[in-house]
């Protein structure tokens, strides 16, 4: 039990550590939009005041109707993030000065200084190449030169690193007891770098040199792609698909899942809500199965899902309507419920038959919250079905992201990614505006 | 055997925790069709529910309420309710409200479709037939009630404190549109309410109730609802015995107050 609260403490400081280190980011972030902030205020003050019935209010701190998003704060939030991003991975999208220092490229020569078994010192030249990945190395000029130590080349590719056999062309070498002192003048040892300016240079304990060449403040694509990169993987993916899956269908595959498990989540929820809320028995034999896998996280679900039904399209579909499922029991039951006794009692009244009132007063009544419902499902339906496709699936777009993280294609897991984003808040949106077009009536009661 | 008749109605129900709640004891009351009666009376002494058993949403234990020589089970379309507020369809537009009771009963629109416009004419909402009931005010959405419930052409309309949201100015028309509509259709009608100017104002007939048990306690015929048919409401208020009547059910309605006050007072 002890070791579980060390392990735990030691995983609290090392997460406190990185958030440290993530500060500087953090702060250099929120400067430049309060940048951004000070200059749009700026202009704004320039076109003239607005002088609508809100900037009227003096008091408008603490009161939530004065606060409005601001657009023009949306606005540069997003193209704030995609200049970052471009900026840190060396975007083609951005003008050059807006870069980050990228890694080095080119070619560049240090001077290393050997001491041989008697003593006596001799300077020679590293000649380096650095070339950009998928790129040919440009052909480095290179003088092997005269003195007992012979010059040396070499070839690295940006953000890799290369040992040099300084010793390979010399007379004296490692094995007659010669050593490097010194790189570019400065004492060099197994535990002490150079920095030549443009890469760093160490010791190895077998002597050799180890080569890195600077890598700047640009992300790796491997780690994060440039946004045009992302896009171009877009267009040849939708194009012509990703290991012979177009995204078309990938994409097809999961909504087909998403609809599919809802809208039956749905056709049995619905109606179990209403008998809920209808009756006493159909509530008690249900609240406890309800409330027990309404906390219950569908993800959990996955494994047992697997082994029952395999990982077809069958057990996803199952999954994603127990998903929808006690969502849409529980939306349906408190529509029910949330029927104003007096409009039941109006109806009665004017002479309606229970069919008559569940048809004309308590189904509409109750389609608000089942909208509500259906927007939750609809969500977390969505985050499920990618899930499910990660841990396993043929098509789909979260296995097409799993897939390409495996060959460390990160452009695609980051289409992917963003794909999944949109498409989300697009069922989102499309569900509100159903909502508004359907239920007008929604919350005038 | 035209009328109402409510006959030593009792009510009775047991509570979890053990001990019973006597409602309502031995409440008897005779209306002849096209009376108007209003019913006052502190809170708790039993006049809504005596309206829900009137109306059939709730069962007595004793006694027997019979509409014209039948006694009555459950809801039906010949008592029509009037509620509070919020008992309108608001999915539905306000001719569709109004033509709920026939639509429910069969009757084919073209065939309602001239009492319902009659109906919205006559409470005054012409030029409002079309729009969602949530679009309108408080007051209008009490004249769509109205309508709604004559459409049906009940023979018995029970209204529960029908104004008693509407702001002071708005309850006023609306005091002078349900004497109007209760000359014009001859209906029989049941009002329960809180305001003893109301009571007087609407009430043919007043029944003060009291609590503990749900009893009546005094009954008055009063002049004045007559009077205020067709006129202004303002000057039927000048009528001599309009003062000291309300003076005397205030003091009358105060002093149950007091006594419950007192009552649970002593058994904290």
């Amino acid at each position: 039990m002890l070791q579980i609260f060390q392990d735990l403490g030691g995983e609290l400081a090392q997460l406190f550590l990185s958030v440290l280190g993530a500060f500087p980011f953090i702060l250099g972030y929120l400067a430049l939009i309060l940048l951004s902030m000070v200059i749009w205020n700026f202009i704004r003050a320039q076109m003239g005041r607005v002088r609508d019935y809100r900037s009227l209010k003096t008091v408008t701190f603490g009161d939530e109707s004065a606060v409005v998003s601001d657009k023009a704060a949306s606005v540069i939030s997003i193209v704030l993030i995609f200049v970052i991003w471009g900026a840190f991975t060396g975007s083609g999208w951005l003008p050059g000065p807006l870069h980050a220092p990228g890694p080095f490229v080119g070619q560049d020569k240090f001077t290393y200084t050997i001491e041989g078994p008697d003593g006596t010192q001799a300077d020679a030249t590293v000649f380096v190449s650095v070339y950009r990945q998928g790129e040919e190395p440009a052909p480095l000029e290179f003088d092997a030169g005269t003195g007992p130590v012979k010059n040396d080349s070499v070839e690295v590719q940006a953000y890799r690193s290369k040992l040099i056999s300084w010793d390979a062309n010399d007379e004296v070498t490692r094995k007659d007891g010669a050593k490097v002192v010194a790189v570019d003048g400065r004492a060099i040892d197994v535990t002490t770098d150079v920095d030549v300016g443009f890469g760093r240079v160490a010791l190895t304990d077998k002597g050799t040199l180890n080569f890195e060449p600077g890598q700047g403040w640009q992300m790796e694509s491997i780690w994060l792609p440039a946004p045009d990169s992302v896009w171009r993987r877009l267009v040849s993916v939708s194009a012509d698909g990703y290991q012979n899956v177009t995204l078309a269908e990938h994409l097809s595959y999961s909504l087909f899942r998403v609809i599919v498990g809802f809208a039956l989540g749905a056709l049995v929820g619905i109606p179990l809500g209403y008998a809920m809320g209808l009756s006493n028995w159909f509530r008690g034999w249900f609240d406890p199965i309800v409330e027990f896998m309404r906390p219950v996280p569908p993800l959990a679900l996955i494994p047992l899902v697997i082994i029952w039904a395999g990982i077809g399209e069958q057990g996803k579909i199952i999954l994603l309507f127990l998903a929808a499922l006690w969502i849409m029991a529980i939306g349906a039951r408190s529509g029910v419920s949330g029927v104003k006794i007096t409009k039941v009692h109006a109806a009665y009244s004017l002479g309606a038959s229970k069919w008559q009132i569940l048809r004309h007063v308590i189904i509409p009544n109750s389609l608000p919250e089942i909208f509500t419902a259906a927007r939750v499902a609809m969500g977390v339906c969505w985050g499920t079905v990618v899930a499910a496709e990660l841990v396993a699936a043929e098509k789909g777009v979260g296995k097409m992201i799993v897939a390409a993280s495996k060959f460390q294609d990160t452009d695609i897991v980051l289409m992917g990614i963003i794909l999944i984003g949109i498409i989300g808040f697009g069922i989102d949106m499309l569900m509100r505006w159903a909502e508004r077009i359907l239920v007008p009536w929604k919350g005038k009661g | 055997m035209t009328g109402l008749v409510i006959d030593k109605l009792s009510m009775r129900f047991d509570l979890p925790g053990g001990g019973a709640v006597q409602a309502l004891q031995d409440v008897s009351l005779d209306l002849k069709q096209g009376e108007l009666l209003s019913v006052l009376g502190p809170s708790g002494c039993g006049k809504t529910t005596l309206l829900n058993i009137v109306a059939g949403f709730l069962a007595q234990t004793e006694g027997e309420v019979r509409l014209n020589g039948k006694p009555v089970h459950g809801p039906d379309a010949q008592r029509g309710m009037v509620f509070q507020q919020g008992a309108l369809f608001e999915w539905m537009s306000v001719r569709e409200n109004v033509s709920f009771g026939p639509d429910m009963k069969g009757t084919p629109k073209a065939a309602s479709r001239k009492t319902v416009d009659h109906l919205l004419d006559v409470v005054g909402l012409r030029d409002f037939k079309d729009k969602m009931v949530y679009e309108l005010s408080g007051g209008m959405q009490q004249r769509v009630a109205l309508a709604r419930c004559l459409a049906n052409d009940p023979d018995v309309i029970l209204m529960d404190e029908p104004l008693g949201a509407l702001d002071a100015l708005t309850r006023e028309k609306m005091q002078s549109l349900v004497l109007k509509l209760w000359k014009e259709t001859g209906k029989t009608i049941i009002l329960i309410t809180h305001s003893v100017e109301e009571a007087l104002l609407l009430g043919e007939r007043l029944v003060v109730m009291a609590p503990r048990p749900g009893r009546i306690h005094k009954e008055y015929r009063l002049p004045f609802a007559d009077l205020g048919v067709g006129a202004d409401l303002r000057e039927v208020k000048k009528h001599p015995d309009y003062a000291p009547t309300r003076e005397e059910i205030l003091n009358m309605i105060w002093n149950m107050e007091e006594e419950i006050m007192g009552r649970s007072e002593e058994s904290v």
